[in-house]
């Protein structure tokens, strides 16, 4: 056997392992190749590694050679394995061919690297958990290993890109890096230079282009079964058999809702929108709709949940927004609040209080912590250069000022950032600025203001993050934020500012002054609890028995994981901080981002309009979450999760459950005889339902909202194979499976009609009317799957749950709302070309064709080198299509481009 | 030809009674074989490969060491490359490289019909049918097998049969 090689062909990595641990290596002979070199008579282009057998026969599949190998040490072929080699060959390769090229020859970093890969880590990392095995075909190590090993290798020997929460990947990623074959093979083919090693090959190869428009997908995971042991099937069955009678009693309800000791206390927050703005689904979806499905779940696990928002108000950008609509700022934050409100409302989001922070309590809160800051040192004084404007006797905010771009020159630059350039400016640099709103000429003045030493509370925060963060479930991104802030060192920050719109400074001198967003707005939250109830210190000043978790977009981290906190700490009065710190990354708008002032993308009081119902927003903005990485709204995409998951999967599952009682049995729960099938039905739905809590204890929303979606294909699945509208005419026996079908699918229905709850919350209600489910059993969700439905139960009146949405009824939104059409097609180049080309110039470009066209027969007929042959060809080709469209003939578009 | 359609095209072919339930998955409609028990299997060649165990014929999959792995690397080979989104010059690219291939050959691993056969002869069903007599001439062997293929007994099935000519019109066309 000869096995060919190449300097820095990954494909040598899993082949060399497998030889190496199948023993095979006393008669391999090794050969290494030029990276073009086409050993291989038959293949077209290159391929390496190949292995030429003795029979004279190639091997030029990496997997098939590794797969060789290991047959000839006794490896007996199996499903799982075979499964496995061939995801790897559909669906890591390309996206790995294109992350190492990123990587290797164009020398990308970070995101752009571990996006076009990270789904497919997340699949393996999810099958080695899922499976609770430490291989990915059982319990030894296989066929599948090497191959996913040697694949992986040289982008996961890099830490980066070996993704800190995928737990299950990281450690059979290192139990068969030590091993020995491997390592070997590690070392012969990276030579410790690491990923760059595989340069010489890959410069040589052509862009993965397969792989385009594959990055951000919105794709579902697939599912696989998992294997059930005989206990937990006989776990499943026992939970079931209890039914109702397990459920725990209503807990009332309260008003106001306040900590109890010994229970479970959740308090949740969602970013406070700024009110000047109308949120679009971005804002929607990273904070406020985000929170709620958490306290919906929260209150479904009877844990006593108070759930907080509310419009942060004070500040510069409502000063402007007043100006420019001619209202005070007072009457704008009205206006917006009650914007705001309309718009959560409809969006179903379930605020337990939502406030605002322009009022007494916040001054109070705010003013209390400030002077607790002050008294102990941790606030100091300091001048700052700024720009006054002496007509309007008032220092500039940023944005109050314009003038030329110290830089570029740009004459309307703002007073923080030049459109044009893109630089940040220090207001005072601007060359002739002027004042925003008397377009008089401000001078540079000193202004005294009050910096927050975060340096001297540092250690503090050290401290705090070091018993906090441990087995938190602090978003990985905000993790890494605070993280890289730290690391930098903290700075002192100014908290105050020259405006009026703000809370006061209650200190001489500063009388003229507010306090800087930075330090008040975090603590909106506080004082809107303080205006909800007088005993709100029992939420914030109780860190021993309530749980914080705060919502937001990421970009909101420094302020609640640092700014905040140094705060509280600094003025030692034992406030409440932040346990679970849940940031998202961003949703972008089609394929671009969502702007306000062009006018693109759905802002939150649009979609009232758009006769979508809420819950179908809800779900797939849920569906799309920006969890770990950016995601994209796409109008195509919602119609087709609407259409394929909601309507033929979910409503379809739950329709049909119903209509099945009402047609065949008269509305009413059919007794119920359970067979091993049955019984490993219940035990995989139990195991779904579980994954769901797991997943949402750890708040990971979009993840949990795959489970219900897979109970409900296990569902249809159960359905289809069973056939009860056959079986229901047939004989008494096949009458009797038809009624336990029928039965089971509704209890599952029922049971997804809870599970639904926290994210289509209208939608679950309405399934539970249908179903006349008993109110213990919509409000709270157990662990177990528990026969809520039982045999002799009558339902009301089933009806569909979703609409489809329509191609045309899309396509007129997407026009309505921007972004992403298709573009006009470009007009026919030949118009252009006829107003110019003449009966002269055609008989040019006819000449030249002929001749070309002789130089091409000669070279052919004189066998000449292959490449110089293409190359006039191509000129040859190039000339006719000239020619062509002097003459106005349609040009001959290639086929078989088909668009996917 | 959607991928289920196919497996139960394969199903007959082997003799299998139905019963076997699929879906689709994803963009590409990966098909998934829905068991009641045990875990559900996803992908075209793994599906393809168990139900001609299921079938007892197990032949089908290659006897020796060298056998399975060529049969595998032509599976593989489908997949990927055949199903990939194929311009006009990949399935030229690809069929000139079957020719050679096929040159000394009678089936894909030399002497033995085995899967790999059968879901080549499926994949390229829908590239072979649209060649021109021209086309059909010029990869020899590639027509050579295809035809073989489709008149080994049970394959075809509904496929439509593609027709070649048996004597040669093009003689001066390499």
């Amino acid at each position: 056997m000869r096995l060919f090689v190449s300097e820095g062909a990954p494909g040598s990595l899993p082949v060399l392992a497998a030889a190496g641990r199948a023993q095979g290596r006393e008669e391999l002979l090794i050969s290494t190749v030029g990276p073009e070199e086409c050993v291989v008579p038959f293949l077209t282009r290159p391929k390496v590694p190949v292995l030429q057998l003795d029979s004279g026969n190639y091997l030029f599949s990496t997997s098939a050679i590794c797969r060789y190998f290991f047959l000839l040490s006794g490896w007996e072929q199996d499903d799982l394995t075979n499964q496995w080699l061939e995801w790897e060959a559909t669906e890591l390769q390309p996206a790995l061919s294109a992350a190492l090229y990123y990587l290797v020859v164009q020398g990308k970093k970070g995101e752009d690297v571990l996006g076009p890969v990270r789904r497919a880590l997340t699949h393996i990392d999810h099958s080695l958990s899922r499976r609770s095995c430490p291989f990915l075909a059982g319990e030894t190590e296989s066929l599948a290993d090497i191959v996913l090993w040697g694949a992986l290798y040289p982008l996961l020997q890099d830490p980066a890109y070996l993704p800190e929460e995928l737990g299950a990947l990281h450690s059979w990623f290192q139990t068969l890096s030590s091993q020995e074959p491997c390592q070997r093979a590690a070392e012969t083919v990276l030579k410790q230079q690491g990923v760059l090693a595989l340069r010489p090959y890959l410069q040589k190869q052509p862009l993965p282009s397969s792989f385009e428009g594959r990055a951000v997908s919105n794709e579902p995971e697939e599912e696989e079964l998992a294997t059930l042991s005989e206990e937990e099937i006989a776990m499943a069955v026992t939970a079931w058999e209890k039914g109702l009678g397990s459920l725990p009693p209503l807990r009332p309800q309260q008003n106001p809702v306040l900590p109890v000791a010994g229970e479970r206390n959740v308090l949740i927050t969602s970013a406070l929108p700024y009110v000047n703005n109308v949120p679009h689904l971005g804002n929607i979806i990273g904070c406020v709709l985000s929170a709620d499905v958490f306290a919906r779940y929260s209150r479904l696990r009877q844990w006593n949940t108070l759930y907080l928002c509310g419009t942060d108000e004070y500040g510069t950008a409502t000063e402007t927004k007043a100006m420019e609509e001619g209202l005070t700022p007072q009457e704008i934050c009205d206006k917006y609040h009650a914007i705001h409100a309309n718009i959560y409302r409809w969006f179903n989001i379930s605020f337990d209080i939502f406030g605002r922070t322009t009022t007494p309590q916040q001054t109070k809160i705010t003013q209390d912590i400030f002077q607790r800051l002050l008294t102990r040192g941790f606030v100091f004084q300091d001048t700052v250069e700024q720009l006054r404007c002496e007509h309007c006797a008032r220092f500039l905010a940023d944005r109050f000022v314009e003038g030329v771009c110290p830089f570029c020159g740009y004459e309307e630059a703002r007073g923080d950032q030049c459109d044009k350039c893109g630089k940040l400016i220090n207001a005072i640099e601007l060359k002739k600025p002027q004042c925003k709103v008397c377009r008089s000429c401000p001078v540079v003045k000193s202004s005294q203001h009050l910096f927050l030493d975060l340096p001297k509370l540092e250690k503090r925060l050290e401290e705090w993050l070091g018993k906090t963060l441990p087995g938190s479930d602090w978003t990985p991104n905000a993790r890494f934020i605070i993280r890289s802030w730290l690391r930098d060192g903290l700075k002192p920050r100014c908290i105050t500012r020259d405006l009026k719109w703000g809370t006061p400074v209650p200190l001489e001198g500063f009388e003229d002054k507010v306090f800087y967003v930075w330090f008040d707005a975090t603590i909106g939250y506080v004082s809107i609890t303080a205006n909800y109830t007088d005993q709100w210190e029992r939420w914030w000043k109780n860190p021993e028995q309530v749980n914080l978790y705060q919502f937001m977009a990421k970009d909101n981290v420094p302020f609640h994981g640092l700014v905040f906190p140094c705060s509280a700490l600094g003025a030692e009065d034992n406030y409440t901080l932040v346990n679970h710190l849940i940031a998202t990354e961003y949703l972008n708008y089609e394929d671009g981002k969502f702007s306000k002032s062009r006018g693109v993308g759905v802002f939150g009081d649009m979609a009232q309009d758009t006769g979508i119902p809420a819950d179908i927003w809800r779900f797939y903005l849920l569906y799309i979450r920006p969890e770990g990485q950016d995601s994209a709204f796409s109008w195509t995409d919602m119609l087709l999760k609407n259409n394929s998951e909601l309507l033929n999967n979910l409503g379809n599952f739950i329709n049909r459950a119903g209509m099945f009682v009402s047609k065949f049995f008269g509305g009413c729960v059919p007794e119920m005889v359970l067979t091993p099938d049955d019984r490993r039905l219940l035990a995989h739905v139990t195991l779904e339902l579980q994954h769901y809590h797991q997943l949402l204890e750890k708040v990971r929303i979009r993840e949990a909202l795959r489970s219900i979606l897979t109970i409900s294909r296990h569902g249809n699945q159960y359905i289809q194979v069973n056939e009860p509208w056959k079986r229901i005419k047939g004989s008494e026996a096949d009458r009797q499976r038809a009624g336990t079908v029928t039965g089971l699918a509704v209890n599952i229905a029922a049971l997804l009609s809870v599970m639904l709850q926290p994210y289509m919350p209208t939608v679950s209600a309405t399934i539970q009317a249908q179903l006349q489910l008993p109110a213990p059993a919509c409000s709270i969700l157990l662990t177990n799957f528990l026969c809520t439905l039982p045999a002799g139960h009558q339902i009301g009146t089933v009806s569909p749950l979703f609409q489809k949405l329509e191609n045309d009824q899309i396509e007129s939104l997407r026009q309505r709302f921007g972004g992403g059409q298709a573009k006009a097609p470009p007009k026919p180049a030949v118009v252009e070309a006829m107003a110019t080309a003449g009966p002269q110039q055609i008989q040019v470009l006819t000449d030249e064709v002929t001749k070309q066209g002789n130089i091409v027969r000669e070279l052919k007929a004189q066998k000449a080198d292959k490449n110089q042959v293409a190359a006039e060809v191509a000129k040859l080709l190039d000339l006719k299509k000239q020619l062509a469209l002097a003459e106005g003939k349609p040009l001959e578009t290639p086929k078989g481009k088909k668009k996917k | 030809m959607a991928a289920a359609a196919e497996l139960k095209l394969l199903e007959k072919s082997l003799g299998l009674s139905k019963g076997n339930k699929y879906s689709a998955q994803g963009e590409r409609q990966i098909p998934v074989l829905q068991t009641n028990n045990g875990p559900s299997l996803t992908g075209l060649t793994t599906i393809a490969a168990h139900l001609v165990k299921q079938a007892n014929k197990e032949y089908l999959l290659g006897s020796t060491a060298e056998e399975k792995a060529v049969v595998q690397q032509w599976l593989e080979y489908r997949v990927t490359r055949v199903d990939g989104h194929c311009s006009k010059d990949d399935v030229r690219t690809l069929l000139k490289d079957l020719n050679s291939y096929l040159e000394d050959k009678v089936y894909l691993t030399g002497y033995n019909f085995t899967l790999a056969d059968i879901l080549l002869y499926y994949g390229l069903h829908r590239f072979i049918v649209d060649l021109t007599v021209q086309e059909k001439e010029k990869y020899l062997n590639v027509s050579r097998w295809f035809c073989h293929i489709q008149h080994y007994p049970g394959i075809r099935q509904h496929l439509s049969t593609v027709v070649f000519i048996k004597n040669r019109l093009y003689t001066n066309s390499h």
